[in-house]
């Protein structure tokens, strides 16, 4: 419908109305990028939606709450772990992207550092040594004196620079425990195949080793009162049974920091004793 | 000047570049334009010429070089436990110095609300280094994903020239945005949820800890970027370029923008990630005889490359006045 005596007066206006066509269908695209954007960064929030889910997370970690919105993510603490216990979550697990946690029993935090490391190498507090006083604290994770290492027992300065455990040794399956059966363990505790490593004391002050490079040959088994770094977190008792047959149990005393050695060398499958994260000690 | 300062942050944020006033123009940068105007040039000419005396790839080189490097010094302290570079991209020790992002450390400031020693230095240091070397300097030279989503663009690029798609441009107030919304977030539920879609730390740490399920979250933010919108995440998403803008907004190392030495045929603005900041370019726009390019500007040495009459240049300032 072009009038051929003005043929300029409708292309500039139709050009101006082509650019607000495109502004307007920019903002739009603008809008539903946002609502888009926003609506994935609600999955983010799904660490902290299961936070009920309970993780075995470093030594040394703030409560789960304070813990996920401390963490940074960058893994220093995988790096200084000399035995690779400490691993960064993907999202499958809903742990958290990037955020440490351990499995206790592929491979379990033995204290080989000495220091806890991975305390030391946390830059923003996610792990620390002693809360912050305003920071919630659950007594029953306080021990009561300062935990002994087993393996600098004969150092000037025994123990560990850390007054809380991260969850609590617990004999899951009494029936399957050698030590109940009064049974006896020979050979390597988890198999050739298992990648677990531990320190040794008698073999290597320094450096860990692969634990299947360590076999044993016990008349009774006791894996996880002799392995346990901690002095008097657990010990081989007479307990009498329903039967009123005595049976020699591993018991778990207060000293327990749920460092999770006893559920890696447990040689049943599954493991007998399992570490509970996040459990505190009640009388 | 502080006005200056003002317009580059305005911009930054999303605002239009605002054209000078016939007053702002300095008598030198009139002269140069008067000239300019009298000068009959061929274009097309020019733009040959242009190709021709490009330096070839010149700052590219170097920059890749220095952001592969920066990443994979991570990736190789790690495993071969060298202990130069520990940690990743979020936070990290050189050589046992604490080192910190910028935005990762003001999500964890603002979501936990209690800051430490350590992550007070670490990003005290950073910050200091950033404003050092021109703030958004760290999303060229740095960022593992502007590597991948710089070569994305190429392909985006291509693409739109053989016309299988086409570019659509946001808003670019979008990022502002976000910048705000997420650390809203952070601050009211007490999470860090910006770092779990990062790409930014997930491209990081799959170099170090090795790949994951949560790349695949990277690569549909890069298909998006190929099929759909050009630079998608880094130029309306990231609240990380933000951050590292706000730090560079008066820092002494820049582009420089010489109006006499300007042909005007635009390619830099082409290349450009933020091609915003180069609205001083367009012929009859530049209120000055030499011009800085504002703060979004990543400093990533595109348009230092591309220009053929060396009317951008990399620039220190105050080196100018001694020198």
């Amino acid at each position: 419908m072009a009038d051929e005596s003005k043929p300029k007066a409708p292309a500039p206006s139709g050009i101006i109305n082509k650019r607000k066509l495109e502004e307007r269908r920019r903002f739009l695209r603008s809008i539903i990028l946002g609502a888009a954007v926003l609506g994935i960064s609600t999955l983010g929030y799904i660490p902290v939606a299961s936070a009920w889910r309970v993780r075995m997370r470093p030594p040394g970690a703030l409560e789960e709450p304070d813990f996920l919105s401390s963490c940074i993510k960058c893994g220093q603490c995988v790096q200084v772990c000399p035995v690779q216990a400490i691993k960064l979550d993907d999202i499958d697990h809903g742990f958290g992207v990037g955020v440490p946690h351990i499995v206790s029993r592929e491979q379990a935090c033995d204290f080989s550092c000495d220091a806890v490391q991975c305390i030391l190498a946390c830059p923003t507090g996610a792990l620390v040594y002693k809360k912050p006083a305003f920071m919630p604290l659950r007594g029953e994770m306080r021990v009561a004196n300062p935990p002994i290492l087993i393996a600098k027992e004969k150092d000037p300065e025994p123990t560990l620079n850390l007054m809380e455990r991260t969850g609590l040794a617990r004999l899951a399956r009494p029936d399957a425990c050698l030590a109940v059966q009064g049974k006896g363990f020979k050979g390597q505790a988890r198999g050739a195949d298992f990648k677990g490593k531990m320190r040794f004391i008698e073999v290597d002050r320094w450096k860990p080793i692969p634990l299947r490079d360590h076999p044993f040959d016990l008349p009774l088994c006791d894996l996880c009162v002799r392995t346990c770094p901690i002095r008097g977190a657990i010990s081989l008792q007479e307990v009498v049974g329903k039967d009123g047959v005595r049976r020699m149990t591993p018991t778990v005393h207060e000293p327990c920091l749920g460092c999770g050695v006893c559920e890696m060398i447990c040689p049943v499958e599954p493991a007998a004793i399992v570490v509970d994260a996040r459990k505190g000690w009640v009388a | 000047m502080a006005n200056k300062y003002w317009e580059s942050v305005r911009v930054m944020l999303g605002g239009e570049p605002r054209k000078a006033q016939p007053a702002e123009y300095t008598e030198e940068a009139k002269t140069i334009h008067f000239y300019k105007k009298s000068e009959k040039q061929d274009f097309g000419a020019l733009k040959l010429e242009a190709r021709e005396h490009q330096k070839k790839k010149y700052w590219l080189k170097r920059r890749w070089i220095v952001l592969l490097s920066i990443n994979l010094l991570f990736t190789v302290s790690y495993w071969f436990d060298i202990q130069i570079l520990e940690g990743a991209l979020t936070a990290s020790r050189m050589l046992g110095f604490h080192l910190i992002d910028l935005n990762s450390a003001l999500q964890v400031m603002l979501a936990h609300k209690h800051i430490i020693v350590n992550l007070f230095i670490g990003t005290g240091t950073v910050f200091v280094l950033w404003l050092l070397l021109g703030g958004r300097t760290f999303c060229s030279w740095a960022c593992p994903y502007h590597f991948l989503a710089e070569n994305a663009e190429r392909l985006h690029v291509y693409l739109v020239e053989k016309k299988k798609v086409t570019d659509h441009t946001f808003h670019r107030g979008v990022r502002t945005v976000f910048w705000a919304l997420f650390a809203l977030m952070a601050f009211v539920t007490g999470y860090t949820v910006f770092e779990t879609l990062s790409p930014v730390g997930i491209v990081s740490r799959a170099l170090i800890y090795g790949p994951g399920l949560a790349l695949g979250w990277v690569v549909l933010l890069l298909l998006f970027e190929v099929f759909y919108s050009r630079r998608a995440w880094c130029r309306y998403i990231c609240p990380i370029g933000l951050t590292y803008g706000f730090v560079g907004v008066f820092s002494p190392l820049h582009v420089t923008y010489r109006l006499a030495n300007c042909h005007h045929e635009g390619e830099c603005r082409k290349v450009c990630e933020v091609p915003h900041v180069l609205d001083c370019i367009i012929k009859g726009r530049a209120p000055e005889a030499q011009l800085d390019i504002g703060a979004d500007c990543t400093r990533c040495g595109m348009c230092v490359d591309v220009c053929p009459s060396g009317a951008l240049q990399f620039e220190i300032k105050g080196l100018r006045k001694i020198m």
